[in-house]
């Protein structure tokens, strides 16, 4: 992974020399990604120009919910936060690894191997870099890297842009990732819109940030510009009203494996698997072996899994986590409990994904609470 | 006598045994022997003796029609062979065959009934090690019913 | 420039240069690397092992960790992959990936007796224990085996079993779990084995292999003994797909067991081995 040297200059970029940034990315032979009106929804797809962003078009988000909604401006990145994160493009959902061939009794196997993509997001959230920086911990391991995560990785350019609105569903301010962009990128961007006068202030991350960006503008932000940029960021943070209290946070689930709480959540939750697919950290996959139909061909895949279906856990003889409150209070004490154990960090950023698309509103903030809650009233319980 | 105290002081069952109260327990106990596939008692014979086992292996067994002998347990040296002797009416429930040549002090059951309902404290340092051992041996019955070796995975 | 990181889901080829079946369900391979190089583990360590165009599964090695031209794999046969495994021959080819996972406390054992306790398919991975202290006898107090099984038949390696209780500076007790008249030995669980052991409680390093209750059982026996907690491990198992801990599948509590374990010390997994469901 690069160094992350915060440049000093900040550099300004009016409305219509944003597109210099696509060009010279893809000049640089990157597949520029960025976010775009598809299916009702701005989701994140292959762009090359700043037509193709959401102008204009913002998203309200909910436990259950999301709908997009009109702004009254042509804001290009007025939105809170796409329903997919970029963890597709990093992590694939499914990606081959080597294919074989049989050959008398044995077989030879071929690496899979093709010139890994060269991806420059552009407008990653402040919560999305520390998903990307969560998820590195997990690929780049001590012992072992994965390399079809690092390939691409290391080859990613990333383009952060402060978020300019914020949902009901972001808690980044609770987990401490948001909503102001302070490092993993190459450049970072906060859009102004200042009456007539839309324009961008960049700071650059990385020295090949500060190359890329030298193609682009080198007209220094004025103070005042820097100061709209700060206020951008102010006013989105001051949105901010969900709040999931970390104190303690980590040994106070894990003591609490036997809340009621979990009872009260494994009835309602579907075992559906959404907050796993659209979470920007979950990294749980599965290997699959499948072979064509003559017998003499084999291929190794990996999928995204998700420890919400009953056969993620199964060993002979059964499934370990055959209760959904057990596999809810898998997924939950993971993000926000063992993860610190095995990573050092939470594996939750705050970005609220999971309450949006879970189909019946189940919320990790407000089930935290409870089980904290709970936990108080077991402890009255035994005064009595 | 006096030999057969030592005997039964060595045995693990009454290795803590308050040496006051070991004579009397002398009093009801005999040194045996049996060879290999000799029967010790069988099932629904009246239930007269408790063996402590000194020596050899004695399996406690049923015979199932279409099966043959199955055995339950095997004992062995510092193990106790018999409870029936304590439960009213005082039937062996399973057979007890010897499978290795053994010896063990056999203490007569009516005889230690007598004994115990005569002295509290002796009957109750008596029943105190009786019950650690079925409690035990329901644990060990409990883990083989469980037949955890049929779900083992393939590693 | 960017570093090339290796694959390390590719795996090494190896020849079946002798299949053995040890009972009616459970079959051992010799495995010889095609590319003549060298295999090397640490006793409790496992493989992933694949079959071509059936999948990969996870096998603890228990062969001698001395013999470095081959590797030991006894598998059981009760899933897909391992019954289709089961009818491999001499001269077929498998591929590996390994050796992964963490290994039986040998060296910190060294100066201690030793009680092994194994039940099931669980004696595999403890051989090459047994071959480790046997071949550094001198370095061990007692050496105590004791092994468990559901019947006669399901007994493994039942003539090195034999000749390890030939030795005189062993003590090894086999028991079944169920038994006809004809056989001659113990019947009853194996934790009743512990009792009557012949180990110094208080300089004894216990390792536990086989079904998880079984397991717990057993630690309960040691700490009725007077083990110390921090000197007993036990291997545990749950499913793994990857084995280098970027699949979550293995994940407990905080730990996957393919890198963290599956050999854990018991002071370290006990509050996580008394939670259902994890």
């Amino acid at each position: 992974m690069r160094h992350f040297v915060p440049g000093n200059d900040k550099i300004v970029i009016d409305s219509k020399e944003l597109q210099k940034l696509f060009d010279v990315l893809l000049r640089h032979g990157y597949t520029t990604i960025g976010p775009t009106l598809k299916d009702q929804a701005i989701i994140l797809d292959e762009i090359s120009s700043t037509d193709q962003l959401p102008a204009g078009w913002t998203d309200e988000q909910a436990g259950g919910t999301y709908r997009l909604n009109k702004r009254n401006d042509d804001a290009w990145f007025g939105y809170v936060i796409t329903p997919t994160s970029w963890k597709p493009y990093l992590h694939s959902p499914a990606a081959k690894f080597w294919s074989a061939k049989r050959n008398g009794r044995g077989f030879d196997v071929e690496e899979d191997k093709k010139e890994p993509a060269k991806f420059a997001f552009i407008g990653v959230r402040a919560c999305e870099l520390h998903a990307i920086a969560i998820q590195d911990k997990v690929f780049y391991g001590k012992e072992f890297q994965d390399s079809a995560y690092v390939q691409k990785r290391e080859r990613a350019f990333i383009v952060a842009v402060n978020c300019s609105v914020a949902g009901h569903n972001c808690f980044c301010t609770s987990m401490e990732t948001g909503p102001r962009v302070t490092g993993h990128f190459d450049i970072a961007l906060t859009e102004i819109i200042d009456g007539e006068h839309h324009y961008f202030v960049a700071e650059t991350g990385t020295d090949i940030g500060a190359e890329i960006l030298r193609e682009v503008s080198i007209t220094p932000a004025t103070e005042e510009q820097v100061q709209q940029a700060e206020k951008v960021v102010v006013k989105t943070e001051s949105q901010i009203t969900k709040l999931l209290d970390t104190t303690d946070l980590k040994n106070m689930l894990a003591r609490n494996l036997e809340n009621r709480i979990w009872d009260t959540i494994g009835k309602r939750c579907l075992s559906c698997a959404n907050c796993t697919m659209v979470c920007p950290t979950c990294f749980c996959t599965n290997v699959e072996d499948v072979t064509d139909l003559s017998g003499d061909h084999a291929e190794r895949w990996r999928k995204w899994d998700s420890c919400f279906t009953v056969r993620f856990s199964y060993i002979h003889g059964g499934s370990i986590r055959n209760s959904t409150k057990s596999r809810y209070r898998q997924w939950m004490t993971h993000k926000l409990s063992s993860w610190v154990d095995q990573f050092g960090t939470f594996g939750c950023t705050g970005c609220g994904r999971c309450i949006t698309w879970c189909p019946v509103g189940i919320d990790l903030t407000e089930e935290a609470a409870a089980i904290r809650q709970g936990e108080k009233h077991v402890a009255v319980d035994d005064e009595l | 006598m006096e030999n057969l105290e030592s005997v039964l002081k060595e045995h693990a069952f009454l290795s803590d045994f308050p040496d006051e109260l070991l004579p009397v327990i002398v009093g009801c106990a005999s040194n045996v022997r049996y060879d290999t596939e000799q029967f010790i008692f069988h099932e629904s014979e009246e239930a007269k003796k408790v063996y402590l086992i000194r020596a050899g292996k004695v399996a406690v067994e049923i015979f199932v029609p279409g099966r043959g002998h199955v055995v339950i347990e095997t004992l062995e040296a510092g193990d106790v062979l018999g409870w029936s002797w304590l439960v009213p009416p005082y039937y062996w429930h399973f057979d007890a065959r010897v499978v290795e040549p053994t010896r063990a002090i056999a203490l007569d059951g009516e005889c230690l009934r007598k004994k115990c309902e005569e002295n509290h404290e002796m009957g109750y340092q008596l029943l105190k090690r009786f019950f650690t051992v079925l409690s035990s041996r329901l644990q060990a019955t409990r883990l083989q019913l469980m037949d955890v070796y049929g779900a083992k995975a393939d590693w | 420039m960017i570093a090339e990181v290796p694959n390390v889901t590719l795996p090494r080829l190896f020849q079946i240069s002798r299949a053995v079946k040890e009972t009616h369900d459970t079959f051992t391979f010799e495995l010889k690397p095609l590319d003549g190089g060298e295999f090397t583990f640490k006793p409790g360590q496992f493989n992933m092992v694949y079959q071509f165009g059936v999948g990969e599964i996870p096998v603890s090695i228990s062969g001698d960790p001395l013999k470095k031209t081959s590797i030991i794999h006894t598998i059981r046969a009760v899933g897909g992959v391992t019954k289709a495994m089961r009818k491999l021959k001499k001269g077929d080819v498998l591929g590996i990936r390994g050796p992964y996972g963490t290994d039986w406390p040998v060296l910190r054992a060294s100066g201690h007796d030793v009680a092994i306790v194994a039940g099931g398919i669980g004696l595999a991975p403890l051989r090459p224990v047994i071959y480790h202290v046997l071949a550094n006898r001198e370095k061990y107090g007692k050496v105590i085996l004791l092994y468990g099984s559901r019947t006669p038949l399901d007994i493994l390696f039942m003539k090195e079993i034999e000749k390890w209780r030939a030795r005189l500076d062993t003590e090894v007790a086999v028991t079944v779990d169920r038994a006809s008249g004809a056989w001659r030995g113990n019947v009853g669980v194996v934790t009743t084995l512990i009792s009557k052991a012949h180990f110094d409680p208080a300089k004894t390093m216990a390792m536990v292999c086989g079904p998880e209750i079984m397991m717990r059982f057993t630690v309960q026996e040691f700490i009725t003994r007077g083990v110390l907690k921090d000197k007993i491990y036990m291997s545990m198992e749950r499913n793994m797909k990857c084995a280098v801990g970027f699949c979550g599948h293995c994940q407990w509590g905080s730990n996957f067991i393919c890198k963290d374990g599956p050999v854990f010390r018991y002071d370290t997994i006990h509050d996580l081995l008394m939670q259902r469901e994890m």
